[in-house]
Order: C-alpha cells, then sequence, then structure tokens
C-alpha cells in the first residue's frame, strides 16, 4: 500500500454515497485528509504475519479458555438463545408518536422508484 | 469563576439508611441535588435534559415505603444520572445527536430498568459525545461537558457527561458506556471510579448501539464499593440481549475487604513506554508501590501486540458503526430533511443534516474498510490481530490475578487542544482499547493528582467475569 494517496477524492464520493450521506464541497477534501491520515495509522497493522490467525468477531469466541468460572462451568459463559414464543411488542401508536411523518398505520416516505 | 471540585458524596448506603432510619426523606434528598444542578451545570453542562417531576415522582414512593416501615430496596433513593446514548421511557435520548433530537424511545433500557427496580431516582440524561463517538466531549451536538477540577479542560469521552456529574456531585453515581474507552478515561479525568464490566456481564437492551461487539454499560461512584453495588444491581441475563451471560452475578462488595495480601498483580512495560505523560507514570507508580507494600506480588509482564490496539480499534469499530448507524435514516423516528422529492435524497439529507463531522468521519471509515477490494486487507486483518491482542491478556491472566497501568497517558487536557487531529485525539485510548477488544473487565480509580490539581487514574484490568478482583484492588488502593 503506498504512504500517501490511500484514498483519493473519488474514493470519498464514492464511499459517501454507499453510506447514503451527502458530503458538501468543504467537506469531502477533509474527510479525505482524515481518512488518509487514519489510513496511514492503520497500516502499521501490515507488519504482523497474520496467517494462521483466525479472525476474532465476537467476545464469546474466547470465552471457552479464560474466566475464573470458567473451568467449572465452560459452556455456561457462552450466548444463549431463548424460546421462539410469542411475546408482546411495542404498541403502534406509541412506536408511530415519534414518527417523522405517519398516517397512523404506516411511516410515511417520498416515492421510492422514479418515472 | 468558581471551579467545583468534589464534593465528598454520600454513600448510597449511607443515604438508604438514612432514609429508613427517618433522618432525611427521598424528596428532600432529591431536591438537594436538583438544587445542585441548578446551581452548578451552567458551568459544567454535564446534562443535555432533567425533569424534576420525574425525580419526585420515584422520591415519592420511596418515601411511601419508608413511611410504612417497609424494607427499601437497594438503591433507595439514590440520585443517578443517566447517559444519553441509554433509553428511558418518558425522557428523551438524543445521543448527543442532533438525528435523535427531542426523540423519546418508547421503551427503557435493561440496565437502566433494574435502577429503577432497586429504587433509584433518575435527574436526567447525561451529555455525551455524539453516538458516543469521542474522546473528549467536544463531539456532542449540544456543546462540550467542561471538567470541574478545571473549567477550561476536557472531562474526557465519550461518557464526560457520566463522569462530570459524580465530579461535581451532581449525581451520586451515573451510567455511562464504554466501547474503545468511554468510561475509563473521563473516570481518570475527572477522579472518579468508572467500571467497564466485562462484554456479556451488563444487558445492552436499550443502548442506542455504537460497535455492538465492543459497546459496554457500567457505572461511575466516588468511592470503588458504591460502583461495585451498581454493577451488582445492573448485572445479569437478559432474554432482550443474546450476549448477555448467563453467569451467576457474584456478591461484589462481600470481597472488598480481604486486601491485596498474597495477590500477584502484573505491571506491562507496553503501558509504561515513551508517550506517558511523566507526572501520571509517577502517580501510577506510587500507587503500585503502595499495593506492594500492602502485600501484593508485583510482577512485569508483556502485552506484545499493544502498540497495534489503536489501529485494529478503529478498524472494526467503525466498521461496526457504519452498520448500526444505517437505522438513522429519517423513516421512523428523529429528523426527517425537509423538502426531498425522493427517498434516496431524504435519506441522505437527513443525515447530511443529523450527523457531526465525527461521526460522518467513522462512517467513511468504515465503509470503506467493508467495502469491495479493502474487506480483507483491513476488517479481516483487524480481527486477526484483535484475536492477537486477546491472546496476550489469556496468557498473562495465566500469570496474574490482575493487571495494573494507567488508565490515560496524560491528565486532562485543555478544550480545543486535539479537536483537529483525530488520530492525536484516538491516542487518548491508548491503554484503554485493548481491553474493549479481549472482552475483559477493568475499572479506573482515582490515584493521586497533578501538581496542577488534575486527576490521575490507575487503570486495574481483570479476567473476563473477575470484577469482583479488581473491585478489591481498587478498594484497597483508595483507602491506602
Amino acid at each position: 500500500m503506498p504512504e500517501t494517496e490511500r484514498v483519493s477524492l473519488e474514493d470519498v464520493r464514492r464511499v459517501a454515497e454507499l453510506a447514503n450521506l451527502e458530503l458538501t464541497a468543504d467537506e469531502a477534501p477533509r474527510m479525505r485528509r482524515d481518512l488518509n491520515a487514519i489510513l496511514d495509522y492503520v497500516a502499521q497493522l501490515g507488519e504482523l504475519d497474520t496467517a494462521q490467525v483466525q479472525p476474532m468477531a465476537q467476545v464469546s469466541e474466547i470465552l471457552a479458555s479464560s474466566g475464573p468460572t470458567s473451568a467449572q462451568t465452560p459452556s455456561a459463559t457462552l450466548s444463549v438463545l431463548r424460546e421462539d414464543e410469542l411475546r408482546p411488542c411495542l404498541d403502534r401508536a406509541v412506536v408511530m408518536a415519534s414518527a417523522p411523518e405517519t398516517d397512523s398505520v404506516f411511516f410515511k416516505v417520498p416515492k421510492v422508484i422514479e418515472r | 469563576m468558581s471551579t467545583t471540585t468534589t464534593t465528598p458524596a454520600a454513600s448510597i448506603e449511607a443515604i438508604r439508611s438514612s432514609i429508613a432510619g427517618g433522618e432525611t426523606t427521598a424528596r428532600a434528598l432529591t431536591e438537594i441535588y436538583q438544587a445542585r444542578i441548578a446551581g452548578e451545570d451552567n458551568q459544567i453542562h454535564a446534562f443535555l435534559s432533567t425533569d424534576n417531576n420525574y425525580a419526585l415522582a420515584q422520591a415519592a414512593r420511596i418515601d411511601a415505603l419508608a413511611a410504612k416501615g417497609d424494607p427499601l430496596p437497594k438503591l433507595a433513593g439514590v440520585p443517578f444520572g443517566i447517559k444519553d446514548v441509554l433509553t428511558l421511557e418518558g425522557l428523551t435520548a438524543t445521543a448527543g445527536s442532533k438525528i435523535l433530537e427531542g426523540y423519546r424511545p418508547p421503551y427503557t433500557a435493561t440496565a437502566v430498568q433494574k435502577l429503577a427496580d432497586a429504587g433509584a431516582i433518575f435527574l436526567g440524561k447525561l451529555n455525551c459525545d455524539e453516538f458516543a463517538m469521542g474522546s473528549s466531549n467536544e463531539n456532542s451536538a449540544y456543546g462540550p461537558v467542561h471538567n470541574p477540577h478545571d473549567l477550561d479542560r476536557v472531562p474526557g469521552g465519550s461518557s464526560g457527561g457520566s463522569a462530570a456529574a459524580v465530579a461535581a456531585g451532581m449525581a451520586v453515581a451515573t451510567l455511562g458506556t464504554d466501547t474503545g474507552g468511554s468510561i475509563r478515561q473521563p473516570a481518570s479525568f475527572c477522579g472518579v471510579v468508572g467500571v467497564l464490566p466485562t462484554y456479556g456481564r451488563v444487558s445492552r437492551y436499550g443502548l442506542i448501539a455504537f460497535a455492538s461487539s465492543l459497546d459496554r454499560i457500567g457505572p461511575f461512584a466516588a468511592s470503588v464499593r458504591d460502583a461495585a453495588t451498581v454493577l451488582g444491581v445492573i448485572a445479569g441475563h437478559d432474554i432482550m440481549d443474546a450476549t448477555s451471560s448467563p453467569l451467576p452475578v457474584p456478591h461484589y462488595t462481600a470481597y472488598l475487604d480481604r486486601g491485596v495480601k498474597g495477590m500477584k498483580l502484573g505491571v506491562p512495560s507496553e503501558y509504561f513506554a515513551a508517550g506517558l505523560d511523566p507526572e501520571v507514570r509517577a502517580a501510577i507508580e506510587s500507587g503500585i508501590d503502595k499495593l506492594r507494600a500492602a502485600g501484593a506480588e508485583i510482577k512485569n509482564i508483556s502485552l506484545p501486540h499493544t502498540r497495534y490496539a489503536i489501529p485494529t480499534y478503529y478498524v472494526i469499530a467503525t466498521a461496526e458503526a457504519s452498520s448500526n448507524l444505517a437505522r438513522f435514516d429519517g423513516v421512523r423516528y428523529g429528523l426527517r430533511a425537509p423538502q426531498s422529492d425522493t427517498l434516496a435524497t431524504m435519506y441522505r439529507r437527513t443525515r447530511d443534516l443529523g450527523f457531526g463531522a465525527e461521526v460522518k468521519r467513522r462512517i467513511l471509515l468504515g465503509t470503506y474498510v467493508l467495502s469491495h477490494g479493502y474487506y480483507d486487507a483491513y476488517y479481516r486483518k483487524a480481527q486477526q490481530v484483535r484475536r492477537l491482542l486477546a491472546d496476550d491478556f489469556l496468557a498473562a491472566f495465566r500469570e496474574v490475578d490482575a493487571i495494573l497501568t494507567p488508565t490515560a497517558p496524560t491528565p486532562a487536557f485543555k478544550l480545543g487542544e486535539k479537536s483537529d487531529d483525530p488520530v492525536a485525539m484516538y491516542l487518548a485510548d491508548i491503554y484503554t482499547v485493548t481491553a474493549s477488544l479481549a472482552g475483559i473487565c477493568g475499572v479506573s480509580v482515582p490515584c493521586g493528582q497533578s501538581k496542577a490539581g488534575l486527576p490521575i487514574g490507575m487503570q486495574i484490568l481483570g479476567k473476563h467475569f473477575d470484577e469482583a478482583t479488581i473491585f478489591r484492588v481498587g478498594h484497597t488502593l483508595e483507602n491506602l
């Protein structure tokens, strides 16, 4: 990876579009500068050989081998799933009270498909 | 301008017993704290919202119990503040963001509900960096919090309001959240106790998500005993959070007075390298010496991957944030930009108006590292290094019972000092992100101060689900 120019202005605009962010003309160059500074810093991860290392996505993946009580109850540290049963949920009127625009049954949005 | 310093706050147990004994009432105590907020918080800005009637109604229920002579719950009458990323039905939850201005969530976070069930009084919601993204509280859309020890300095972040409220005596305890250091670092800067519970110890239900594999809820208080008491109330399994642990919750305060004699405490050389402020180093080394004198065996250890923690954290946390914050789209709650012709335009304008610069920066970075062609180089790589960092701790904890480090490399810095340089700001979390990535528990405990009178915190890190040990060390330290 090159030390500079990791991210171009075009990259910033492409990523902003993916993230549904609108950037002003002032914001885009500043974001480009900051992303390059951060990614230059992140580049040091490349010093480590991780070919044989399993990625870790969740803390629960390592809990079986640690913890003060894990020797007695290794499985108890793993997360558990609840029963799949019907439970009461939030009342529609309570939820719709926070909606920016609603007919009290549905959320209303601008048109989705352009003709 | 008078600066507020730590008021010796009443302890949780003293409050409960004085209400039970009729020496005071929950109402009288609530009014004292409400008056303190009215008098002090215009300078500190720890609270984003208060609801005096809500708190007084809670107090009336406690006073009714006391009048009947009924046993009082564990946190009866204790004045709390709640970080504004946690939901409490009836009060607003802004997450420090314009995109949620005025939002009233229709449900209450599990940890907050457990406090309510234990008799806590909620004075209001506390200021924080927008969506908990920041190390100084300067990213709040509603203006920064000022450090009660020096109003020109930051309180730390992102839970700056939660730390400052306790430090200024405007609450006896508060809840904050910690994703990369957001409880421990402000606790250090404000001279209070802040707890990072083990990942899974406290349900995240009702926490407005930043990075779900890292986010945790924990307490601030003036003493380790009070912080341990609060953790005992909010911890435990919850069917609303599949990552919450079913392990039983120990009676944390029962272990506090056992001391540290015979305990093995590790001191990692990597946390005392270049970049550590000399006054912080001296204060922490003095604290370590006291623990040695109290009977602990101090062992030098190594956590060799420490220097890779900040870059690892900023890849993983921003990747998760870019996904979590996609929900703020102007459809179901919060801000919606007016006069948009199409749905896509409405999304973009809403998010442009609603999000501040740091949140946009992190969403962009997270989207970038997850995007086609970069996923393996950045995101997968960071997940691999995350395991190496966690393995460092697992190996160390085979040798020692707990680990002692500075919480932050410096005391509180000045407002505006780092706000133009994201990498410099991220380095404020250099000693805290490691425990966040590994999922272990930690606590920041006051450990001296600088010549200028700024607080310094010692971070005590413990094994997964071994909060009892770090509380024991912290309680010993604060009484030496």
